[in-house]
């Protein structure tokens, strides 16, 4: 409804997964009429290998591209939310020294690479910029995992493209109240009842594996 | 025991907050509130997370700053020097009425903490939080009654013990109140059980009638 998707299956899971292969990304040319999101999602899951090469082998070539891309926006998102150039500049870093650091709890069925980074940068803006405490909630008992399920990763890295599709296609007006929210332009008593966001099918996803887990647990 | 727990819960976190939280724009006292309500209710947890995602995209979404030129480098050398160090996420300690967020806040349990009255059998123990807004644990004696107030700004009540009852609703373990200047309302703290809450607000409450408005100017709320 939201866009035009193929669907992904279980068989291109290994090639979206390999489309990483430590230099440069690969672009697949064994799929017919590939769609734009077909792309996207590709991409996608190109950061996701690139964090587990990091994670692995110490890549710093693959750090080097997901630096290129997410520090310059992790820079716009602080400076946006009130930072100076340098203090935005340092903390960008500082965001980026965290990914490498915690490249080995990133788990790509619970997030998206851009909603892990985007929690990064937050916490980081909270510590630096607001000079507050931050209480979180407390971790779930998940347990030890053997390689995330390469089909739900699939399925949160394509969902979250399609958010942010989405988002991209909000009339003007409402896309820019929806992102002075998030640059703290509006307190929370200032954001309306109703943001009419269209936040897709995530949150089903996420709760499903929640239920798992609890069931699991009892 | 915590799946019944979770099950019950019928009210819950509203989107401004859940974006504020995500967006880390919330006062540390709402904050707190948020995160323990998170830690009770997979629901809001789910939603956070969505809300976590609308972030990510709106970041992708603007316009790339331009980077220092040594930037990678300078980065690469913070690594290097090992200088990021980064604290555990906090898992929940057995036995405590508390969810960890509300633990870090807390020395002890319910019993050893340093209860002040407030009045009306009512005891308080204010959190130390930034200035913005205030949080409180407060504890409500089976069938007493919350003085009536109203509330200037935002006011959040989640409840960790008991249930209060006001006009409209039922509040048990794990709903969270989301309250502001229109609700005019008289919480009671249901039959059975102390009610032990967690409550926060960005505006000090007026209480309605003489006694509760001097007991006011004593306990600062």
């Amino acid at each position: 409804m939201l866009m035009e998707t193929d669907t992904l299956t279980k068989a291109d899971a290994p090639t979206l997964f390999a489309a990483y292969d430590g230099q440069k990304i690969v672009k697949r040319h064994d799929v017919e009429k590939p769609k734009v999101s077909t792309e996207a999602a590709t991409k996608r899951m190109a950061w996701v290998a690139q964090i587990a090469a990091v994670r692995d082998n110490q890549d710093r070539r693959a750090f080097a591209e997901l630096f290129a891309y997410f520090a310059p926006r992790v820079k716009s998102f602080l400076m946006k939310s009130g930072a100076s150039p340098d203090l935005a500049e340092e903390c960008a870093q500082e965001v980026m020294a965290t990914l490498w650091n915690k490249a080995h709890m990133f788990d790509p069925t619970k997030a998206s690479v851009s909603t892990w980074i985007f929690t990064i940068a937050r916490n980081r803006k909270i510590d630096i910029l607001r000079k507050q405490r931050r209480p979180e909630p407390e971790d779930l008992p998940w347990g030890p995992e053997a390689e995330p399920d390469q089909v739900e990763s699939m399925g949160l890295q394509q969902e979250t493209e399609q958010l942010g599709q989405a988002l991209a296609t909000l009339p003007e007006e409402q896309r820019k109240l929806i992102e002075r929210a998030y640059f703290g332009e509006l307190s929370h008593s200032e954001i309306a009842a109703e943001t009419g966001l269209p936040l897709g099918t995530i949150k089903s996803r996420i709760r499903l594996a929640l239920d798992r887990l609890r069931h699991a647990m009892k | 025991m915590m799946m019944k727990k979770m099950r019950q819960i019928k009210h819950h976190l509203t989107e401004p907050l859940l974006i504020g939280y995500a967006a880390g724009t919330l006062p540390e006292a709402f904050n707190l509130v948020v995160a323990t309500h998170i830690s009770m209710c997979d629901d809001c947890r789910a939603a956070l997370a969505e809300y976590e995602a609308v972030g990510g995209e709106v970041m992708l979404d603007a316009a790339p700053a331009q980077i220092a030129d040594d930037a990678l480098a300078a980065t690469l050398a913070m690594i290097d020097g090992g200088v990021m160090a980064e604290k555990p996420t906090p898992v929940r300690r057995q036995d405590s009425l508390f969810p960890s967020p509300l633990q870090d806040y807390v020395n002890g349990d319910v019993d050893s903490l340093k209860w002040r009255k407030v009045g009306g059998g009512v005891s308080q123990l204010v959190l130390e939080t930034s200035k913005e807004a205030t949080v409180r644990l407060l504890r409500i004696p089976a069938g007493t009654a919350v003085p009536d107030h109203g509330h200037r700004g935002t006011e959040l009540t989640l409840v960790l013990q008991g249930a209060f009852v006001d006009e409209d609703d039922r509040f048990g373990i794990g709903d969270v109140e989301v309250a502001n200047e229109d609700l005019l309302h008289s919480p009671v703290a249901e039959e059975g059980e102390d009610c032990i809450c967690l409550a926060a607000t960005d505006a000090p409450l007026r209480f309605h009638g003489l006694v509760p408005r001097i007991a006011q100017r004593f306990v600062g709320i």
